[in-house]
């Protein structure tokens, strides 16, 4: 792909008759169909049909959630009454943990910021496209730039105390290192561990730090941002 | 018996000149009214005629797409009947909530579902990106629809964060005071971005005024508009990605 096509081919305007497929066979390529389509059906009903079996079944289990449970409602807000802890919805107690650890600027600011950018530029990355396991070219020197890269966030996390993130990267980061033996002949799931590429590394890491700080900040913080344990 | 003839009465109903007139073809019996269906409605021609009938196993997405989408849809209807016992004003707004606990016929369920909706909506749509990622699905061609769904996950936060002040409790106003007091961390236009958003220096009248109007009628209007983008891309895309069956062995 990366020299320029030095054919090109078109169709005049007044083109009447079925276009017809041309195939330039140049070098370094070889003529082939990409991917085969397979079967497909009609989307009306096969897909429509699916899909409103799915919304049934979406609001049965809300109206069911609905009926069972009340949504929270506390006193009336009153700006000097400050609850300990205050926390945000949910979805950003994992930044609040951040928050507990690393300076405002880099937990409030630099983490979600850099974490926007990275998703936007996920697709853009065409890196190793076919997926190739993290440990299957150069393996020597990924190991080498891998632990570098381990040791500095260790170092960066280690500085701020920062537990709940220490201990999912210590995990993560051993199983991709267990990946490293040929897993040939070793179980299901270390071979399944050995087949994954870096950015199914990375993410998963990153899925795993985000469910443990908002699990912890959910459930194991109290008073203070302390640790307390929720069925105490 | 009873299914023959309810059959033959609504094929009747398809082949009248006024059903006809209005859904622009008899009954979806070939091919060809099958795919009027799709792209001669105005609601369903963002989706394609023909899907794969791999894409439509369970397992190939688990329908998260559908279900975050179906979610926002209920989250909308709810929304609205909310809106008719709500006022955006303190201390009111908590008045109107004590009202529909009291009050309102209906109105704690009401508010139950809106409530329990948007935080499914939250982990459905986090989950239907990860799900995406995990199955490669923001590969070329699909690399402006993951953008896209990046935006969309970033609106339903918003959403959802905007909605969460309304009820005007300690609940919501802490969690909103917690929430803000990040952004003015923001280098240089940390402290004008907290005051546009607020209407202010502190959470008062003005920036519950300001979160009603961002999640009954900005926010909503933009999400429409890109999941719109969403749907349709797919389709110009060439479908979902489906992994093949040796790919799926791997």
């Amino acid at each position: 792909m990366s020299e320029k096509n030095r054919y090109e081919a078109g169709f005049g305007s007044d083109a009447q008759k079925e276009p017809r497929r041309i195939v330039f066979i140049t070098k370094k390529t070889s003529a082939k169909v990409k991917g085969e389509v397979g079967r497909q059906v009609m989307s009306y009903p096969q897909l429509i049909l699916r899909e409103a079996i799915a919304f049934e079944i979406l609001t049965i289990v809300l109206v069911v959630i609905a009926l069972l449970w009340d949504a929270p409602l506390e006193q009336l807000a009153n700006p000097l009454l400050t609850p300990n802890p205050a926390k945000a919805p949910w979805y950003f107690l994992g930044l609040q943990e951040l928050l507990h650890y690393f300076p405002p600027i880099v937990a409030g600011v630099l983490i979600p910021g850099l974490v926007v950018v990275a998703l936007v530029f996920i697709p853009y990355f065409n890196v190793n496209i076919q997926g190739e396991p993290l440990w299957a070219n150069h393996p020597r020197r990924r190991l080498n730039l891998f632990l570098g890269c381990i040791v500095v966030l260790l170092v960066f996390f280690g500085i701020y105390h920062a537990w709940t993130v220490i201990i999912p990267t210590v995990v993560i980061s051993g199983l991709a290192l267990t990946a490293y033996v040929p897993a040939a002949g070793r179980g299901r799931f270390l071979e399944f561990l050995g087949s994954r590429p870096l950015s199914w590394w990375v993410m998963t890491w990153f899925i795993t730090v985000a469910i443990i700080l908002t699990i912890v900040g959910t459930f194991f913080r109290g008073p203070g941002w302390s640790w307390v344990w929720p069925w105490r | 018996m009873i299914m023959n003839s309810a059959q033959r009465a609504l094929d009747q109903l398809r082949s009248t000149r006024v059903w006809k007139s209005i859904f622009r073809r008899g009954p979806a019996r070939t091919n060809r009214t099958r795919s009027l269906a799709v792209f001669g409605n105005l609601f369903l021609h963002v989706l394609p005629v023909k899907v794969r009938d791999k894409s439509l196993r369970v397992r190939a997405t688990y329908y998260l797409g559908s279900f975050s989408f179906f979610l926002f849809l209920l989250l909308s209807v709810t929304g609205i009947l909310l809106m008719l016992y709500y006022h955006p004003a303190v201390p009111q707004a908590y008045r109107d909530m004590k009202d529909l606990r009291f009050v309102v016929s209906n109105g704690v369920f009401l508010r139950n579902l809106h409530r329990f909706g948007a935080e499914a909506m939250v982990i459905a749509v986090f989950w239907h990106m990860f799900h995406v990622f995990y199955r490669g699905g923001y590969k070329p061609p699909h690399q402006f629809n993951w953008v896209v769904g990046v935006g969309l996950l970033l609106i339903t936060l918003f959403l959802s964060y905007t909605g969460y002040l309304l009820p005007w409790d300690q609940l919501a106003f802490w969690a909103i005071t917690v929430g803000t007091n990040i952004i003015s961390y923001v280098p240089l236009l940390g402290q004008p971005m907290r005051f546009l958003l607020l209407g202010g220096h502190q959470i008062g009248e003005n920036a519950l005024l300001r979160f009603y109007v961002l999640h009954v009628v900005i926010l909503p209007l933009a999400a429409v508009m890109l999941i719109a983008i969403h749907l349709w891309r797919v389709q110009k895309d060439g479908g979902l990605t489906v992994k093949e069956d040796h790919e799926r062995e791997k």
